[in-house]
């Protein structure tokens, strides 16, 4: 039910403001588009913990907060994070703004597109329309619709069938610091062509102590045997929101992965929804999660086995210190046709401290009879008797229990192909550890 | 070297050790014998300071120092090496890298330089080669994947590297087959040495063989009950425990 706008929260409230002032001048589908997500998001509203999807996850913080749309002007200086190297291909944007002079776009493999998402809407327009919002289609998510009404830039690329592209695609996300709460929604839309190979990350950071709402929505489209390693680092502000979608679409033999590394946000709750249509597809989500002092993360996942024999395999660790809070749902459908689908999920997670708390749940919908679909779910604290055994051989307590935290996370780890980011999310996790110092490269 | 005065240990508010009285000296070999249930592992861990087990009453002296006061991590690196029954599996940390945090928390301990990666190699490929062992488990996490053989065998070389004054070797012969046996032997045998001690946790005589003690002693209830040289361990085989069991009875 619509509110009346004098009972809506702060929050609602300024996001009403911007909602009201569509359509845009823009084309008449992008028009559409939006007119029906701002229908949408104002029909749902932010969602509270009588929601079954966001029941865990209380964002009754977000409703006191009055977000500014993030300002027009030229974003104060920024520095490109030291993991993301010189030579990647680069498109930054600024509180959701495309910034050419920090991107780095030249030198792109003949017929690879990796341009603005607004530039492209004017440029490319069949070829975006015919993708934009037609994956993540979610009717109930606020923070979809909210995203695809409000967006203003982000990345679109496009990489043409057979090509391999070498080097990663860094799609980097930075937001500054602002006297007031602002909120951007930066959008990317990825189409891997036929048989196409591509290294992709996406990197979101946020300038510390900040507040501000970022709701990122990223489609990624993977054509018949195309191939793509997906890397989504999150490092916002401890003060942040950071609400948001990753949705894939696949088509039959392609192969992706991604690996979803959190550390950073206030309130941080991603949906990864991929969608498995076609026969012969492999789907890897590996997520490792760091959270400590009060964060809230939240990971939901869903994957569709649409069609006959799909795999797919899903390995998420959490490591939760101090008070924190992590959320874990992970739901499999299996379609009444897709036989000999082998479906594998496992969450483990691991709480450092008495104060940390999880909720995790497996969500397996199978309505097929000749598969195989395993899941399993751990909760616990570090091994005792390993800990003693460490210890037996003059390691520290606090060393030891450092080497085993970072052994937790090593599986992950270890699959991080690209190595600047893979030493980077070492650092990242070796400095929030007692003595982290001397846990560097344990395996 | 060690001297241990009556001690009395428990766990969960049940007394397994009831008055241990046990003097180690530097060079000797001490085989600690006795029926399952007689407390040996616990005394093998309460030397190392397990903290599942209660100490009540009663000494622990090592080099003249009170050995109760100080956390296991002290111990190790004062010298005492505890070759674990059931070694740990510890996925996700590399041997190499575990090893050499050892070493140097050790050496860290003296106010020794640390030892950097190529020292640090240096050093184990040569015990690699004493020991006769494969270099492969270098690579490898720390007891992933090893059979019982090959986690006796890690706990060895550890030793080894490590380079204690006092061993505590806690039933490194159980589940062996013989060659193992002898390769585990072999390995301890190699490190004895006139400033070395070496305590033998073991349930079967057969060990004995291969590291030849200079005292046996039977441990039964919680309690020494008799003590002797290599040949009391030879009567234990012949006769069994029972009759050791009756003799103190009466």
């Amino acid at each position: 039910m619509t509110e009346a706008i004098s009972t809506m929260s702060n929050c609602l409230k300024s996001f009403e403001k911007r909602l009201a002032g569509l359509p845009d001048q823009e084309a008449s589908w992008l028009q559409a588009l939006r007119t029906k997500a701002r229908d949408r998001f104002r029909a749902t509203g932010i969602p509270t913990t009588r929601h079954e999807e966001w029941r865990f996850t209380n964002l009754k913080p977000l409703e006191g907060v009055a977000f500014t749309p993030a300002g027009t002007e030229a974003a104060p200086p920024v520095e490109i994070p030291p993991f993301v190297s010189e030579d990647a291909h680069r498109l930054t944007v600024v509180n959701g703004r495309f910034s050419p002079e920090m991107s780095h776009l030249e030198g792109l493999p003949e017929g690879v597109v990796v341009k603005s998402l607004a530039a492209a809407i004017t440029e490319n327009p069949d070829e975006v329309s015919a993708h934009l919002g037609k994956y993540a289609t979610d009717p109930d998510h606020a923070f979809l619709q909210l995203n695809t009404a409000l967006f203003r830039d982000g990345a679109f690329v496009v990489v043409p069938r057979g090509k391999v592209v070498e080097k990663p695609i860094v799609l980097l996300s930075i937001a500054t610091s602002g006297e007031e709460p602002y909120s951007a929604h930066p959008r990317n839309l990825i189409i891997a062509g036929e048989a196409c190979q591509m290294t992709v990350v996406e990197a979101y950071v946020g300038a510390t102590d900040s507040t501000y709402f970022l709701n990122p929505v990223t489609e990624i489209v993977l054509e018949q045997a195309a191939v793509v390693d997906h890397y989504r680092l999150q490092e916002e502000s401890s003060e942040a929101f950071h609400l948001g979608v990753l949705q894939i679409h696949q088509a039959r033999d392609s192969n992706f992965a991604d690996h979803n590394l959190v550390f950073g946000g206030g309130i941080s709750r991603v949906d990864f929804n991929a969608g498995l249509h076609g026969e012969g597809i492999e789907c890897t989500l590996n997520g490792l999660t760091l959270a400590r002092g009060s964060q809230l993360v939240d990971n939901h996942t869903f994957i569709h086995h649409a069609e006959p024999h799909c795999h797919s395999f899903e390995v998420y660790k959490t490591i939760l210190d101090e008070s924190s809070h992590g959320v874990f749902n992970g739901r499999i459908l299996v379609a009444q046709k897709a036989q000999k689908t082998d479906a594998k999920q496992t969450n483990q997670n691991l709480l450092l401290s008495g104060k940390s708390t999880i909720n995790t749940k497996p969500q397996l919908e199978i309505f097929a009879d000749d598969v195989k679909c395993t899941h399993g779910a751990t909760i616990g604290q570090l091994d005792a008797n390993a800990i003693f055994y460490l210890r037996s051989r003059g390691i520290r307590e606090e060393a030891a229990r450092s080497i085993l935290t970072r052994a937790f996370a090593s599986y992950v780890l270890e699959r991080i192909k690209v190595e600047a980011l893979r030493q980077h999310v070492e650092d990242l996790l070796c400095e929030r550890l007692p003595m982290g110092e001397l846990v560097q490269g344990a395996l | 070297m060690l001297e241990i005065k009556n001690l009395h240990a428990s766990a969960d508010s049940t007394e397994i050790l009831k008055g241990i009285n046990l003097s180690v000296k530097p060079g000797e070999v001490h085989a600690i014998m006795g029926p399952n249930g007689s407390g040996k592992s616990t005394l093998a861990q309460v030397i190392a300071g397990r903290e599942d087990f209660e100490v009540t009453q009663g000494q622990i002296h090592y080099l003249g120092k009170d050995l109760l006061e100080m956390a296991p991590e002290v111990r190790a690196c004062e010298g005492i090496f505890l070759a674990f029954q059931y070694p740990v599996e510890i996925p996700g940390v590399g041997n190499t890298y575990f090893l050499r945090a050892a070493v140097n928390a050790s050496r860290k301990y003296r106010g020794e330089p640390e030892l950097d990666a190529m020292e640090f190699l240096k050093l184990v490929r040569a015990k690699v080669k004493l020991l006769k062992m494969d270099e492969t488990l270098l690579k490898r996490p720390v007891n992933e994947g090893f059979s019982g053989g090959e986690k006796k065998r890690n706990e060895i070389f550890q030793m080894a590297v490590l380079s204690p004054k006092l061993a505590v070797l806690d039933e490194t012969d159980s589940g062996l087959d013989i060659d193992a046996l002898k390769t585990v032997a072999n390995g301890v045998n190699v490190l004895r040495s006139p400033e070395r001690a070496i305590i033998l946790v073991t349930h079967y005589q057969r060990l004995l063989n291969y590291i030849v003690p200079d005292f046996v002693h039977v441990l039964h209830d919680g309690k020494i009950v008799k003590s002797g040289d290599k040949s009391l361990a030879l009567e234990l085989e012949e006769k069994g425990y029972s009759w050791l069991q009756e003799a103190v009875a009466s």
